[in-house]
């Protein structure tokens, strides 16, 4: 954990790869959801990650696969990065019967018991009291897993985010609450929607570390959360991280360019910064990987979203019988 | 066997199932060390500790929230609202969380968990006080909704509550946790889930009542037995959703006159869903309008006037001879 954020030395290639390819999934894998949503092969508004992969990336990269994660609804790059088969997620953005949740779902709930990604959650704040309640019961077992817990700067000014806050703070609770500031819920800035902007702050309040990450290093992103689960499964502490990154996109495929409450020249200079751009420069620079390893990464991530979308497309819708189905123990 | 009260019948409910099962836990505000309000939760924390009996804070979002979560990683919450008035703030973890886990992961995650709240009038409190709030909830898909009617009957609910795989609200009536004592059997017992109970057998008209309207509800069968001689059969639904639809409709297919009673508000409660049930089950028995006793469609008035808001005995009476009448 000794490395700076701006230098790799102490990265291998093997991390080095691994980074590098899932951040470049996810993008590969948004850039083609965002097609297939314009073929109007996928429902649901569809919000994309594009920008933020270095936080789902970094912070899953500290997880073992017997930890959870829970997130809202921008959470594809989450629950890809929490290990998810890519064609089960893209099967279920198209909304069959192969989908991670059978097709019932949809974009903004993505569900996996085999990697214990607890679902994507479309009403803003509401899932933060649910990752305290799972920190609970790892720590109920005496269990050494943590959870971590995504969302966005939009959900600060609701009531359930200082309620989780309070809990986890108030039970010692293994939980990492991820707040993926990327400065706007929807149109609003953040200065516009809290009175202190500086969401990492809060945790002082409920007396917990809270640390402010750039959210375009996935290395300083590595590392913070890191940290945050070295504290949660050791000491029991949780931790709130503000991850300060930039969705690159509209909000939703409804607002492509996101430019009515941003100009277009800020975005253009935060594309400067492009998380994926920056890591394999580095990697680059400084010898981690070669032209030839970025290659090779860039052709398999793009045979496996283009099996993502075959298997999707070749999915059937879910038969018309489970529209009535899973909604108590059948008996 | 002892008798037992409410309250204490449903303590025994807690404490049975909390040493048979150490997923089981109770949360809520002043459960532990306090007892509970209504001091259904009292001696738990003592033999069980704050492991397993959680002073929660004021939080109403955070306390059905968590257990969402609790339930998730495989524990069997068992939340305790201290007044129905007062769920709003947890509603949409209920609404929202945990009634569809099950649906929306494929039934791969659902939510064992339970909400227990103290609902309705009788005791001469103020509006959240004295509320009753089942429609909300009986309208949810993936919610079940369970309201005894006495000791021995919310004993056994209660047990089937904290077993079911599928999240139980569970209403308990004020009105009734000090009102009877019954002979409440030491071994667990357990009642279904979803099954009304024939509380008094008759053939001339159908009386609907459950929780504390049980009480009222046989009041008029009597009366309307000893001066209309009319017999009743009385059903204590027990469970409001799933409704037991097949001994309503039994019912009504031999009587041919259905009242119901129940202190939700008249428009859109529970007496719309049920009176819908029967006519689909029982519509060429009918031989009057089904009618409703509930409360009026307005916000629960005070102390000084809730005999004239919930359902008592006479506006019972007064129906059923219109409804015989007809
Ligand atoms: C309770 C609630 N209110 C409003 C909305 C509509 N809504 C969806 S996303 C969003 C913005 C949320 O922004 P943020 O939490 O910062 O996440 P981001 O979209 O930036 O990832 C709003 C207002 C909602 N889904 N839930």
């Amino acid at each position: 954990m000794a490395q700076g954020p701006l230098a790799t030395s102490g990265v291998d290639t093997g991390l080095a790869r691994h980074l590098l390819s899932q951040m470049m999934l996810i993008r590969r894998f948004e850039e083609k959801a965002a097609e297939n949503y314009a073929l109007g092969k996928i429902g649901g508004f569809l919000h994309l990650y594009i920008g933020q992969e270095a936080v789902a990336v970094g912070a899953a990269s500290v997880l073992r696969p017997d930890d959870y994660a829970i997130s809202h609804y921008r959470e594809h790059g989450h629950c890809l990065a929490k290990g998810s088969d890519p064609r089960r997620v893209m099967a279920e953005l198209f909304g069959r019967r192969d989908g991670l949740s059978h097709g019932k779902g949809g974009s903004m709930h993505l569900f996996d018991k085999s990697t214990n990604f607890l679902g994507g959650h479309a009403i803003v704040g509401a899932h933060l009291p649910l990752a305290a309640g799972v920190a609970f019961g790892i720590k109920y077992e005496g269990r050494d897993r943590v959870i971590v817990c995504y969302f966005g700067e939009g959900a600060v000014p609701q009531g359930e985010f200082h309620e989780s806050m309070n809990l986890a703070a108030l039970w010692r609770l293994p939980v990492i609450y991820i707040c993926e500031n990327n400065r706007y819920a929807m149109g609003t800035p953040v200065e516009r929607a809290l009175a202190e902007p500086n969401i990492w702050r809060f945790a002082q309040t409920y007396g917990i570390p809270g640390e402010a990450v750039d959210g375009m290093d996935v290395l300083a992103v590595r590392e913070v959360v890191g940290r945050a689960v070295a504290r949660a499964r050791r000491d029991r502490e949780p931790t709130l991280v503000e991850a300060r990154t930039y969705r690159f996109r509209g909000h939703s495929m409804r607002d492509p360019a996101g430019a009515i409450y941003r100009t277009r020249d800020e975005v253009e200079r935060e594309k400067l910064r492009d998380p994926i751009v920056l890591f394999r420069q580095r990697c680059l620079t400084e010898g981690t990987l070669t032209e030839a390893d970025v290659k090779a990464i860039e052709k398999d991530v793009n045979d496996l979203v283009d099996e993502a979308v075959a298997f999707a497309d070749a999915s059937a819708e879910p038969p018309l019988e489970w529209l009535l189905t899973d909604i108590y123990k059948e008996a | 066997m002892g008798k037992l009260n409410m309250v204490k019948a449903l303590n025994l409910a807690l404490l049975q199932e909390m040493e048979r099962d150490e997923d089981v836990l109770v949360i809520g505000e002043d459960v532990g060390v306090d007892g509970g309000v209504f001091r259904v939760t009292e001696d738990l924390h003592r033999k069980f500790g704050s492991k397993r009996v959680i002073d929660s804070p004021l939080a109403e979002a955070a306390i059905v929230g968590t257990a969402v979560g609790m339930a998730l990683y495989g524990l069997k919450p068992v939340c305790e609202i201290q007044f129905s008035g007062f769920a709003f703030q947890g509603f949409h973890q209920l609404e929202n969380h945990a009634a569809r886990y099950r649906q929306r992961s494929q039934g791969r995650f659902h939510c064992q968990m339970v909400v227990r709240m103290p609902y309705g009038g009788g005791v001469r409190a103020l509006e959240h006080h004295s509320e009753s709030e089942e429609q909300f909830y009986a309208h949810i898909p993936g919610i079940k909704m369970v309201i005894p009617s006495g000791p021995r009957n919310a004993r056994a609910l209660l047990v089937s509550a904290i077993r079911d795989p599928d999240p139980v609200v569970f209403f308990e009536a004020k009105a009734l946790y000090h009102a009877a004592r019954e002979d409440v059997p030491d071994e667990i017992e357990a009642l279904p889930i979803g099954r009304a109970h024939v509380d008094r057998q008759g053939g001339d008209l159908t009386l609907v009542a459950y929780g504390a309207m049980l009480r009222v509800a046989r009041e008029a069968a009597q009366i309307l037995h000893d001066e209309d001689g009319v017999e009743s059969e009385v059903i204590d639904l027990l469970t409001i959703s799933p409704l037991d639809r097949e001994t309503l409709a039994a019912s009504v297919n031999k009587t041919g006159r259905a009242v119901i009673v129940h202190e939700a508000l008249r428009s859109f409660g529970p007496g719309a869903e049920i009176a819908a049930s029967i006519m689909e089950g029982a519509f060429l028995s009918l031989e009057a309008p089904i009618r409703r006793v509930a409360a009026y469609d307005v916000p629960f008035v005070g102390f000084a006037r809730e005999k004239a808001n919930v359902p008592d005995v006479g506006r019972v009476v007064a129906a059923a001879r219109e409804t015989l009448a007809f």
